[in-house]
């Protein structure tokens, strides 16, 4: 009896077998694995799947005959949660690129699998240049900007205008420690003083302790090595407790949506490091008001980023004639990219995209003349000038 | 003829045929990891009814072990998996040796306190890598033997673990051992009469179960290749808790399936409704908890042995 329904279970398992589902070889998958509900969520987020599928209709919805389609998923800011979906992704759904959102831990984890697994990474929205240094892979893109740009932009402008002695308010994991220690870098070779720094929790409610530890190491500049929600959050806590007066404050990365949050009063003259603009030229401005009559916001540079890094991605695929990574990678290190978001950038050996960062200041109430008027240039960097020559710890490019 | 050998080798049919079936063995080696993460913390509160909120404790310093001994010291996965075992059987002794010299809540709370001690460590100890964990983990080669990088592979070597664990834990509980653990659970006084040294019971049942925890922990920063805040983060430690009442305490298949309820309802869920899962499953549970005060397994025995007392008369 019991034998018999062994055998009968063992057949029904085995029929059920043959159904098993195969990988879908007649689409080209991209994936965008991002923070949809944290701090960061209004930096990519849901928009900056949109602007993805928008690049996927722009370039015509099909590449080799083949159906584009777009996969999202949240990862929460937990690196367990990326790299398990992109696995899975990769694994089931036939995923042929990635882009990384926001949150560099995240982007460490999931670059790992990038590796392991194959897929052409492009990491959008986190800074920390250990992407293309000691975490870089072969399949791996930094595309929008680094921790590196960032400060070689805001740390040098500060110095420059007398910041010498800095405090740092940095988040507590890979992206606050790598932006504080490439500030801090910057600061010294200016001849500049780094005073301390306090490590602050990813989504902090209350900043009053460590604020209150920043003002009493006498710094003149309160470095904010933080970003999103917790980065407008500290600054508006600075300002309530007067901090601002006797500090001056730097955000070392700052995006459009974070100072239309903080208001102009609150962020007037601030000193920030972006890599696009809205309101740069009649391409930038067009895809700006795009964006702004679906979102009733202008966009952040991650957000024009991903639609960039998508259509690089699908033209290095047309050009080459295949979804291959190997050969995919060959012609996206080889291509100048040439779209709004950037004029004549490559993709170096170690992975970074070299392209020109803007140094921008907060404009003044009075200064700022129509709705997101809130920049002013103060100086263009060329992209060897932002990103700085390769370091030689990524094994891909030699020093 | 009984049914449970039946359910048993069905359900040992099915794991046995989910390469073939197109089910992800990663995701089914998620869902074994945290079966036996249940099971081992269902010894504790099903058999000896001690609430620990700490469980995560011991998973996650377990893989924490095993990821750092395999990814800085090149150690084999075997050696590491026996090393993270025996870091969580050490942990357990500890703090299973403060905690159990109080009950109830203060138990609970005396777990909470030390589990909350070993995040922190898992934070800022140099090896781990903080807020970013250890990332990139290889899995290697089994002693020498099997090479572990395929997935299927893999999922066989976890699934034969986790077979070995639950058969270990209904042996436990049927042993000698294990009825004076369940007699403790239901009169300690009583037992305390009769003679028996409770404490030491207790603290063997606890460290049985932080060791056994910190297999799954260990396996599971195996099969992901890496190991994170979340694996012992007081959510994962409440995640367990949530599974074995779930599935039904005291049972011995109530923590396997809630663990399966859980596991699905985090994977998929969160695709279609983000952050609101957390929400939803902490609906489940408040249902769970108003209404099938058993779990679901423990309802379920309960229905059948009813209809079975109501069915002999009538037959007889």
């Amino acid at each position: 009896m019991k034998l018999r329904m062994v055998i009968l279970a063992t057949a029904a398992a085995l029929a059920a077998a043959s159904g098993g589902r195969a990988l879908a070889a007649d689409e080209v998958v991209i994936g965008d694995i991002d923070d949809m509900s944290g701090v960061y969520a209004d930096v990519m987020g849901a928009a900056g799947v949109e602007v993805v599928r928008w690049a996927v209709a722009d370039f015509g919805g099909t590449v080799l005959g083949k159906k584009i389609t777009v996969l999202s998923a949240d990862h929460q800011n937990k690196p367990d949660i990326g790299a398990a979906k992109f696995r899975e992704w990769a694994d089931q759904s036939g995923l042929n690129m990635l882009l990384g959102g926001s949150n560099t831990g995240v982007n460490i984890a999931m670059a790992k699998v990038a590796a392991a697994k194959k897929v052409p990474l492009f990491n959008i929205g986190p800074g920390g240049a250990s992407l293309t240094n000691e975490d870089c892979t072969a399949y791996s893109v930094h595309y929008t900007y680094d921790t590196v740009a960032l400060a070689n932009g805001t740390a040098t402008a500060i110095v420059n205008a007398g910041g010498k002695s800095w405090f740092y308010l940095t988040a507590d994991y890979a992206f606050g420690t790598q932006l504080q220690a490439a500030a801090s870098k910057v600061v010294e070779g200016h001849g500049g003083k780094n005073l301390g720094a306090v490590r602050v929790p990813l989504g902090a409610a209350d900043f009053s302790s460590f604020l209150l530890q920043a003002q009493a190491s006498g710094a003149q500049v309160l470095g904010l090595a933080n970003a999103g929600t917790d980065f407008s959050n500290s600054l508006k806590a600075a300002n309530e407790f007067g901090i601002t007066k006797t500090m001056k404050p730097a955000a070392l990365l700052a995006f459009i949506t974070d100072i239309n949050s903080l208001g102009l009063p609150a962020a007037q003259g601030l000193y920030l490091t972006t890599a696009w603009y809205w309101d740069l030229s009649p391409e930038t401005r067009a895809f700006g008001k795009r964006f702004f009559a679906k979102f009733n916001r202008e966009p952040t540079m991650d957000q024009a980023g991903a639609y960039s890094a998508t259509l690089t991605y699908l033209k290095a695929v047309k050009a080459v004639g295949s979804t291959d990574p190997d050969k995919v990678m060959a012609e996206l290190k080889k291509a100048k990219i040439n779209d709004m978001f950037t004029k004549g950038g490559y993709i170096r050996a170690d992975g970074a995209m070299i392209h020109d960062m803007y140094v921008m200041q907060v404009k003044t109430p009075k200064e700022s003349k129509y709705p997101w008027d809130y920049y002013r240039l103060v100086k263009k960097m060329s992209g060897e000038e932002a990103f700085g020559p390769i370091t030689g710890l990524c094994p891909l490019a030699p020093k | 003829m009984r049914a449970q050998p039946v359910l048993y080798s069905l359900a040992v049919l099915f794991a046995l045929a989910v390469p073939l079936l197109g089910i992800y063995p990663v995701f089914m080696m998620q869902l074994l990891c945290f079966a036996m993460f249940a099971c081992a913390y269902n010894l504790l509160l099903g058999f000896g009814r001690m609430l620990s909120f700490g469980h995560a404790a011991f998973f996650g310093f377990a893989a924490y072990a095993t990821g750092w001994l395999v990814s800085a010291h090149g150690w084999g996965p075997g050696f590491a998996i026996l090393a993270g075992v025996a870091a969580a059987a050490l942990l357990g002794l500890v703090i299973g040796a403060l905690a159990i010299r109080r009950q109830g809540i203060y138990f609970a709370m005396i777990t909470l306190a030390l589990a909350q001690l070993v995040y922190f460590v898992c934070l800022e100890a140099p090896f781990t890598g903080g807020e970013n964990g250890l990332q990139g983990i290889p899995r290697g080669t089994l002693f020498w033997l099997l090479p572990l990088h395929s997935d299927v592979v893999m999922y066989y070597v976890v699934l034969a673990t986790f077979v070995a664990v639950f058969a270990l834990i209904r042996r436990v509980v049927h042993s000698p051992f294990g009825q004076v653990l369940k007699a403790i659970r239901d009169n300690e006084p009583r037992a305390i009469s009769l003679g028996y040294e409770i404490n030491r019971y207790k603290l063997l049942a606890f460290v049985l179960s932080a060791t056994l925890a910190g297999l799954a922990g260990s396996l599971k920063a195996l099969v992901f290749g890496f190991v994170t805040l979340a694996d012992v983060q007081q959510s994962t430690s409440g995640d367990v808790v949530l599974m074995t009442l779930l599935g039904g305490t005291g049972t011995f298949f109530g923590p396997v399936l809630g663990a399966g309820i859980v596991v699905t309802l985090q994977q998929y869920l969160s695709d279609v409704v983000g952050g609101w899962v957390t929400a939803i499953i902490g609906a489940t549970f408040v249902a769970c908890v108003l209404a099938f005060r058993r779990g679901i397994v423990g309802e379920l025995t309960l229905l059948a042995s009813r209809a079975r007392r109501t069915l002999r008369p009538a037959r007889g």
